[in-house]
């Protein structure tokens, strides 16, 4: 069982049942829970849309776009049906927080999720979680069904009009799939292959129908924003930034952890304050701020916010909030080898400049770590990520160019340590296959 | 092969498949939930489960084998009864996912994708579990088990092998 951790910092929003048994649908209730979903009922779509652009709310999945202004963009008439999709496929590394959110609160998704439903005039929603997450699967399937039986879920939700029903779904296995038009082929019971956008999901989505896709955390926040108000959630953040985030903090600290703290908190303040600082007496060498798909910052770049905005105004981005935090006993290179054979394990294929780049940085961050690495090829790593960038139809291939442009750039002295066949001091878990 | 008369899939999976078509607007959205399920029960996508799960979704075999194959977690060959799942990403890497990968190795005596001889265990080196802030993280088949240290690995190990013999005994 995930350990729960708590700091006198942190604005308990999402988590704050955590802990409390509110899987379980009398205490949920008991807790406050459906009065959003009842709330929202009685208000109708327009007012739930205005609530949420006034909130401020970004999608949590690491793109960060305005959940409001993603729901207005669904047409009201449509001939197909239209549809809520929950992406729970949570597998960017560094990244956990869904976890806890599944296990402590699934009844939170729920309410999300026809919350969303209710918005954009959907009377289906899929919640789907990673292959891996089989005993958060189960917990999920148990609340929808108690849901079902008080009937908050099925044709009459709630005694209204309305009717919203709720399938679970389990992925196999597929990093790929977190990115929104591959989850919908996954649903459809596809490869895991992404659609060419536009048309986007709004308009012509899940078995064509306009269908809305959220981050399990987006939607899990959904119910608080209504119960607290927008004005009150957007005031807890900062600017263009509403609300809280669950930051997985992993690696090289005293106190990992998922802490939820306001947008636009320090990140200097995550590491050494919240997380306890860095373990073993050690000191920071860089940290990945936002999941392992986001380009590394220095000691010197970490007195920033954690918000969408001022990430990327310091050349990086908040992603999924997932801080790894990296002491300075670490091989660069060797991170930046195991980050990039992830993402060639998990590319589809599809699209070539993916396939193939993040193949070739593969074998040659293998070799050069390996201590056979040339002067050319540290130049050569640049290309090959600089030509992925934004030549592929999702944006795998640009989460793996652009933490490995950052390593190449930031660290291009402990690159330039490696060659002349010294393998690094650091190494331990060098697999040579070259080639 | 006609489903009825030829079935591999328990009742309870049978059961479970026909429950599970029935939410969908679309039945093959079954296809890859159903794969997992029966790969559960059966151990691993054989022959007869694909045949069964192309008849019963109503897809010709080489449309499953070409779902099934993009799927990490699915497999064509049968896994240890455990099949222990150590992650090295990034996160686990940083606080000795290797350590506990190698003493997997020395403990089972079998490397990545290795079965041991008894068919009791199997060892795989994975991707991101989401269990990063838990780190260093394994799942034995679906169980989580974090914060691990080398010198646990030993009694995870003992904790499923007497759960495999005493499935032996009642059997």
């Amino acid at each position: 069982m995930p350990r729960l951790v708590s700091h006198p910092d942190e604005v308990k929003i999402v988590s704050k049942r955590f802990g409390m048994g509110a899987a379980q649908i009398d205490r949920y209730v008991e807790l406050g829970g459906y009065a959003s979903t009842r709330k929202c009922i009685e208000q109708g779509s327009e007012w739930i849309i205005n609530e949420m652009k006034a909130s401020n709310l970004r999608g949590r999945g690491g793109a960060g776009f305005p959940t409001g202004l993603k729901w207005s963009f669904v047409p009201k008439q449509s001939e197909k049906p239209k549809y809520v999709l929950v992406n729970g496929d949570e597998s960017e590394p560094g990244t956990c927080k869904d976890h806890l959110i599944f296990l402590h609160d699934p009844h939170a998704i729920i309410e999300g999720t026809i919350i969303a439903g209710l918005a954009i005039g959907a009377k289906m929603g899929f919640i789907y979680l990673r292959g891996e997450y089989r005993y958060l699967l189960e917990i999920m399937e148990k609340a929808v069904a108690d849901a079902y039986a008080k009937g908050f879920l099925g044709k009459n939700i709630f005694g209204s009009e309305h009717e919203f029903q709720i399938i679970t779904q389990t992925g196999a296995g597929a990093y790929e799939v977190g990115e929104e038009s591959a989850l919908m082929e996954s649903v459809e019971g596809k490869r895991g292959v992404p659609r060419i956008k536009p048309p986007f999901p709004a308009v012509v989505g899940l078995y064509g129908g306009p269908t809305v896709i959220n981050n399990a955390e987006t939607i899990a926040t959904v119910p608080h924003v209504i119960e607290m108000g927008a004005a009150a959630f957007a005031a807890t953040g900062s600017e263009r930034n509403g609300g809280t985030r669950l930051f997985g903090i992993s690696g090289h600290v005293e106190r990992p952890g998922v802490y939820e703290l306001p947008m636009g908190y320090s990140l200097r303040k995550i590491i050494y304050e919240v997380a306890g600082g860095i373990w073993k007496g050690r000191t920071l060498k860089a940290v990945v701020p936002g999941g392992s798909s986001t380009p590394c910052l220095l000691p010197d770049e970490i007195d920033i916010g954690m918000d969408f905005d001022q990430v990327g105004k310091a050349g990086s981005m908040m992603g999924s909030a997932g801080v790894v935090v990296i002491d300075d006993q670490t091989c660069m290179v060797e991170f930046a080898m195991r980050t990039i054979s992830f993402y060639q394990h998990e590319s589809c294929g599809w699209c070539i400049p993916c396939r193939e780049g993040t193949d070739w940085l593969k074998k040659s961050l293998t070799r050069f770590h390996a201590g056979f690495g040339t002067a050319k090829d540290i130049d050569n790593i640049k290309y090959i990520a600089e030509n992925m960038m934004g030549r592929t139809f999702c944006p795998l291939g640009d989460a793996a160019a652009m933490p490995t442009l950052g390593f190449v750039k930031k660290f291009r002295k402990e690159f330039e340590d490696h060659l002349d066949g010294k393998p690094c001091a650091f190494a331990k878990h060098v697999e040579v296959e070259l080639v | 092969m006609n489903a009825e008369t030829m079935t591999v899939f328990s009742p309870q999976l049978s059961a479970r498949f026909d429950a599970l078509v029935a939410k969908y607007p679309l039945r093959r959205s079954a296809l890859v939930p159903m794969l997992l399920y029966a790969q559960d029960e059966i151990g691993y996508l054989s022959d007869a489960v694909i045949a069964e799960v192309a008849s019963r979704i109503g897809i010709t075999e080489l449309d499953v084998r070409n779902v099934a194959s993009y799927y990490s977690m699915l497999r064509f060959k049968p896994a240890g009864k455990f099949n222990v799942q150590v992650c090295t990403n990034i996160s686990c890497m940083l606080r000795g996912g290797y350590e506990i990968f190698e003493k997997f190795q020395e403990e089972l005596g079998i490397g990545h994708k290795g079965v041991t001889a008894d068919g009791v265990f199997s060892l795989e080196e994975v991707e991101c579990i989401g269990a990063c802030s838990w780190a260093p993280a394994i799942q034995v088949n679906y169980d989580f088990h974090d914060e691990l240290k080398p010198e646990l690995v030993e009694s995870i190990l003992d904790s499923y092998k007497s759960k495999a013999s005493a499935e032996v005994s009642n059997a």
